[in-house]
């Protein structure tokens, strides 16, 4: 660090006199500095702000008046829009990805945090192979498993089905997982698990109600990267959840259906009801985030810093 | 009866990794190792049966126009996306952390930069499917279009003749390039204000304090001790600049997963993705995935190399 933060002898000796002066200055580029970057900053905020209330405003305008200008005030306030979206589905495919996800990230965590605690603290033959193993998993591209994933999944007969997706979701999920909650079992202490072995605990009880609990802080991080990771999927249910036949029903998930829906409102010409479903799905995750945005940001970045 | 103290640990040990490693080993692994060899038959993906064609296969793929564009629109957004964006997150994370007025109480971000950091990390939380809804709308090419709206009201173009934005051949991989650049930053930004947040303030104070400007202690100081974040980020944008398929797929024109107009927006994994579904080629498809897997690997493997540097202790 000595290369970039000299001290210049002057500022050694005079140490009042030349913190006053670099203040004063410091003040005033902080002026010039201050508009041009506050100006940045608002206008990086509009850029996300404006289009998505642009959009949720839509769903209060007429078909025709969203189809003539970008600047008419609504004047429909009322909930049609709404109920119509909901109505095509867009309720369900909610529920559709609250299943999913339910079942994933539960056997993600679980999964993930034994094969990751054995990983760490067992000694074994291939305990490195296996990790390894896993770890090499978060390197490759989906799309260089994808061809024969889809074949792999038919055989099973778990094309477009609930099960099927959360399996798949918790497969790809997993070197992730293992790899930052190895690390996070590593560092825990081995005197309290021994304790315990020595009072006659066993292995299962030492991992569930030692050291799970110990691990809960890694636990949230990890468990915060998988929810937003397989929230934002997009081409795993593209693959996967296509209806197999005619007759049968069709299990799309939210980026799905909003997608085909939109793919059909753009003719149908009903855009309010599209821009509706939007803000419903929009809705509940926000509010999820605005509540949780501390431990959101913090857990994501304390899971990539690593 | 009474298991031994060894056999005991071997069956915990066997039972928590066998469920995790068999998922794993079907769904992930198989399937990885299966692609490299169907990418040596002319497999359809119906029947199984399929015909050993060696390197044929890849041969095709680099005869091919539309894989060539695609590999070269990848190869574009590989070079102009990381930088782009990180440059952009490292910006407005300083001015977050730092680069508000210094004064007697220290060092600290500028107003308001609670409200910022919520706000720029909104694209990541929304689904994508949210945002492509939302982009759609934006990018509209008549004059109804957000963007449109904003250009006639500006005086850019008149209503008549509104841009055409993802249907113009010259605009609309640019358009792509936006929203990845837009829907990324607010991530990094995150990112790169945890690792400046632990950087000791006395750093920065002893900078200031020794008449660095802003712009110098910037450069010389922040960045050189963020380097670490830098690089991991670069690593994981190239990962996204190989893909791209769900913007490409639903926003552009082309009759399945989109690439148009004409291939001016095509990507590897949206032509993947043709090849698989759409053509029935799945042994195409599949070389297809391993020329994206050479040069993901090829460019972590650069990444780290070039970028490493010794770390900075503190």
């Amino acid at each position: 660090m000595t290369s970039t933060t000299e001290m210049p002898t002057a500022a050694r000796r005079r140490p009042s006199a030349s913190a006053s002066a670099s203040q004063k200055r410091f003040g005033e580029a902080g002026n010039v500095l201050n508009v041009f970057s506050h100006g940045f900053l608002a206008l990086w905020a509009m850029m996300i702000v404006l289009p998505l209330l642009w959009v949720v405003l839509g769903s209060f305008k007429t078909s025709a008046q969203i189809g003539t200008s970008a600047w008419t005030w609504p004047t429909n306030w009322s909930l049609d829009a709404f109920a119509r979206a909901w109505s095509k589905g867009i309720g369900s495919y909610f529920a559709n990805t609250l299943l999913v996800m339910a079942m994933s990230v539960t056997a993600t965590m679980l999964l993930g945090a034994m094969a990751a605690y054995v990983l760490a603290r067992y000694d074994f033959r291939g305990n490195r192979v296996i990790y390894y193993i896993f770890v090499a998993g978060a390197m490759f591209p989906v799309y260089l498993a994808l061809v024969p994933l889809f074949f792999q999944v038919n055989q099973f007969h778990l094309l477009n089905s609930y099960v099927g997706l959360a399996l798949v979701y918790t497969a790809f999920s997993l070197p992730f997982t293992v790899f930052f909650l190895h690390a996070f079992f590593k560092t825990l202490p081995t005197a309290i698990q021994e304790a315990a072995f020595v009072d006659g605990c066993s292995h299962t009880r030492a991992f569930f109600q030692i050291m799970m609990p110990m691990a809960r802080p890694g636990l949230i991080s990890v468990g915060i990267f998988n929810i937003l990771g397989q929230w934002n999927q997009y081409l795993l249910p593209v693959v996967l959840m296509q209806r197999q036949r005619g007759d049968t029903e069709a299990h799309q998930v939210l980026t799905q259906g909003l997608v085909n829906l939109s793919a059909t409102q753009g003719y149908a010409g009903d855009m309010p009801s599209l821009f509706a479903g939007m803000t419903i799905a929009m809705l509940p995750v926000l509010a999820v985030y605005l509540s949780f945005q501390r431990q959101v940001q913090a857990g994501l970045t304390s899971g990539t810093l690593k | 009866m009474k298991l031994s103290k060894n056999t005991r640990k071997n069956l915990f040990v066997t039972a928590c990794l066998t469920g995790p490693v068999g998922l794993y080993a079907v769904f992930v692994l198989w399937p990885y190792l299966e692609t490299f060899g169907y990418s040596l038959t002319n497999w359809s993906g119906v029947a199984p049966p399929s015909r050993f064609v060696g390197l044929d296969n890849y041969t095709a793929l680099f005869d091919d126009p539309v894989f060539r564009t695609a590999l070269w629109h990848n190869l574009l957004l590989l070079i102009l996306l990381p930088p782009a964006t990180i440059v952009l997150a490292l910006f407005l994370a300083f001015m977050l952390n730092v680069g508000g007025r210094g004064n007697t109480a220290g060092i600290r971000g500028v107003r308001g930069s609670a409200f910022y950091r919520i706000v720029f990390f909104v694209p990541q939380v929304l689904s994508v499917a949210i945002l492509i809804v939302m982009f759609q709308a934006t990018y509209r090419s008549d004059a109804a279009g957000l963007l449109n709206g904003i250009a006639i009201a500006v005086g850019i173009t008149d209503p008549a003749h509104p841009l055409p934005w993802l249907a113009s051949p010259d605009a609309v991989l640019w358009c792509i390039i936006a929203i990845l650049i837009w829907q990324w930053v607010g991530f990094y930004m995150v990112l790169f204000s945890a690792a400046m947040q632990s950087i000791p303030k006395e750093i920065f104070e002893a900078a200031l304090l020794d008449g660095a400007k802003r712009g110098q202690t910037f450069l010389r100081v922040t960045i050189p001790l963020l380097w670490g974040s830098v690089q991991t980020a670069w690593v994981y944008l190239s990962i996204a600049a190989m893909d791209g398929f769900a913007l490409v797929a639903s926003l552009t024109q082309g009759s399945s997963y989109g690439g148009g107009p004409d291939h001016h927006s095509e990507v590897l994994a949206t032509y993947l993705m043709r090849n698989f579904l759409t053509f029935g080629k799945a042994g195409y498809a599949c070389a297809m995935g391993v020329v994206i897997f050479a040069i993901t690997l090829a460019l972590a493997t650069l990444m780290l190399r070039f970028t490493r540097r010794d770390n900075v202790e503190y």
